[in-house]
């Protein structure tokens, strides 16, 4: 089990660890980079579900008779531009809290947020229900 | 699997997994960014071991190309070390990886063998047609180009729409791409004070431009194809930005022209579909714009939709580089 499997149990392992970090770790930058780990996990295992043994890449050619099948190479290969689209994204909004918050970490964010809503709901109750126009 | 095989499988996943694993203890974001760049590229080298060429083209651009320039632009705009994570934190995140990772082995038992060829993603038949049939049908060696652009077209449609629509959401974010002030000359650091690095980057960008468009015209006889083409070509005027100064790159190409050229490669995916359908077929169906050589019809289909994707993909990744790397300056 462990000599014809090995490939696999090491890509869960890869997989898990970059899930450890998405948990885990504050930070939002250092997220983004858990979960490329994460990704690249799965598309590895992926990809060794097509692969044959004494295999060739699937690019016809007289010489070779075996070929690793090309699906998983298709689908991998929509999946990592994805990957680095969602990633621009993602750094796109952590710009965007750095600026309004001024920290990446995902508690402090958190907390500083919840001190404006505070802030912002006590000078509505100073004003009275009617906004202070009267 | 013979000894060869394994020896390098082993060595590399090993490295992979070390490499996680000092990307998670490493609290200074740069250099985890750094071991994340050399993840990716060993990555790309197992996928050559795994036959996997075209996804390995891939993964070299973008996982170690823009994926690493993205991050330290923004580690750049933003903090550059991480706080240490409170047990508190930890506990759930190792439990929740534990149980994950049980559920995973305990599933996997039921895997086939690694490279068993009598898996059922080998013997099913969609394996014949697309290796023996695409050779009737559509003629080109590359079977991963045939796959991606013509049998599975609309997935790769749909693709190249997310990639649009995250340019969209990254504009939409960081500022426009026509800003009036952006061509405004900088009295800033620019690496291109150093000669060696001045001359080099004016000698190799040419290279560059010339290599992506050969990628994107050689897709169909070698691993290459319109992503990896656009990537390479965006990754050309990077190089420009990062040595000659953002004005240069965004005076060599403009805010309008990039907006032109991001709709541009869709809009050219989009009227193939159209233009099918228009001759009497299916969308996408390529058989129509030769009909009566279907050969030659799936041929020019390719090369349209691969230079619409290359296109497209260029540009978006020019235009996300250049708002991240604007937010910097203009702060």
């Amino acid at each position: 089990m462990i000599a014809s499997h090995y490939a696999y149990w090491a890509l869960f392992t890869i997989m898990m660890i970059g899930l450890y970090v998405v948990i885990s770790h504050g930070n939002l930058v250092k997220k983004m980079i858990g979960l490329s780990v994460f990704q690249v996990g799965v598309l590895l295992f992926f990809i060794s579900l097509g692969k044959v043994a004494g295999g060739s890449a699937p690019i016809i050619s007289d010489d070779v008779e075996v070929y690793s099948h090309p699906l998983p190479h298709v689908l991998i290969l929509t999946a990592i531009v994805v990957g680095v689209a969602t990633l621009a994204v993602g750094l796109a909004l952590s710009v965007r809290i750095f600026e309004i918050y001024g920290t990446i970490e995902e508690d402090e964010v958190i907390q500083r947020s919840a001190e404006e809503a505070d802030d912002q709901f006590a000078w509505r109750q100073a004003d009275g229900p009617d906004g202070g126009a009267a | 699997m013979s000894t060869e095989f394994t020896i390098i499988n082993v060595t590399l996943l090993a490295i992979l997994i070390a490499t996680a694993l000092a990307i998670t203890r490493l609290r200074a974001l740069y250099e985890a960014t750094m071991l994340a760049a050399l993840f990716s590229l060993v990555t790309a080298s197992l996928f050559v071991l795994l036959d996997a060429v075209d996804v390995a083209f891939t993964e070299a651009a973008v996982g170690v190309g823009v994926s690493t320039v993205l991050v330290l632009t923004v580690l750049a705009l933003t903090r550059s070390r991480e706080a240490t994570t409170p047990r508190s934190r930890r506990v759930p995140g190792l439990i929740a990886v534990l149980l994950a990772g049980g559920t995973l082995v305990y599933a996997g038992q039921d895997l086939p063998a690694f490279g068993d060829p009598g898996t059922p993603v080998q013997v099913h038949p969609i394996t014949e047609v697309y290796l023996v049939g695409s050779q009737q049908d559509i003629g080109i060696p590359n079977v991963v180009t045939s796959v991606l652009a013509s049998y599975r077209g609309l997935d790769t449609l749909g693709e190249l729409v997310v990639v649009f629509a995250a340019c969209v959401a990254v504009v939409s974010l960081l500022g426009p791409l026509t800003d009036p002030e952006a061509n405004r000359p900088r009295a800033d650091f620019h690496l291109a004070d150093y000669l060696v690095i001045r001359t080099v980057s004016g000698v190799l960008m040419p290279f560059i431009l010339l290599f992506a468009l050969y990628v994107l015209f050689h897709g169909e006889y070698g691993p290459g194809g319109g992503f990896q083409a656009g990537v390479i070509f965006a990754s050309g005027f990077v190089l420009y930005g990062l040595v000659f100064g953002l004005d240069q790159a965004q005076r060599a190409v403009p805010g309008r022209a990039l907006w032109f050229v991001i709709a541009a490669g869709l809009l050219l995916y989009i009227g193939v579909g159209l233009a099918t359908i228009l001759l009497g077929g299916a969308f996408l169906d390529y058989d129509m714009l030769s009909p009566d050589h279907p050969e030659s019809g799936q041929h020019q289909g390719i090369l349209l939709v691969e230079t619409g994707i290359g296109v497209t993909v260029a540009a978006v990744m020019v235009a996300i580089f250049f708002r991240f790397a604007s937010r910097g300056i203009s702060r």
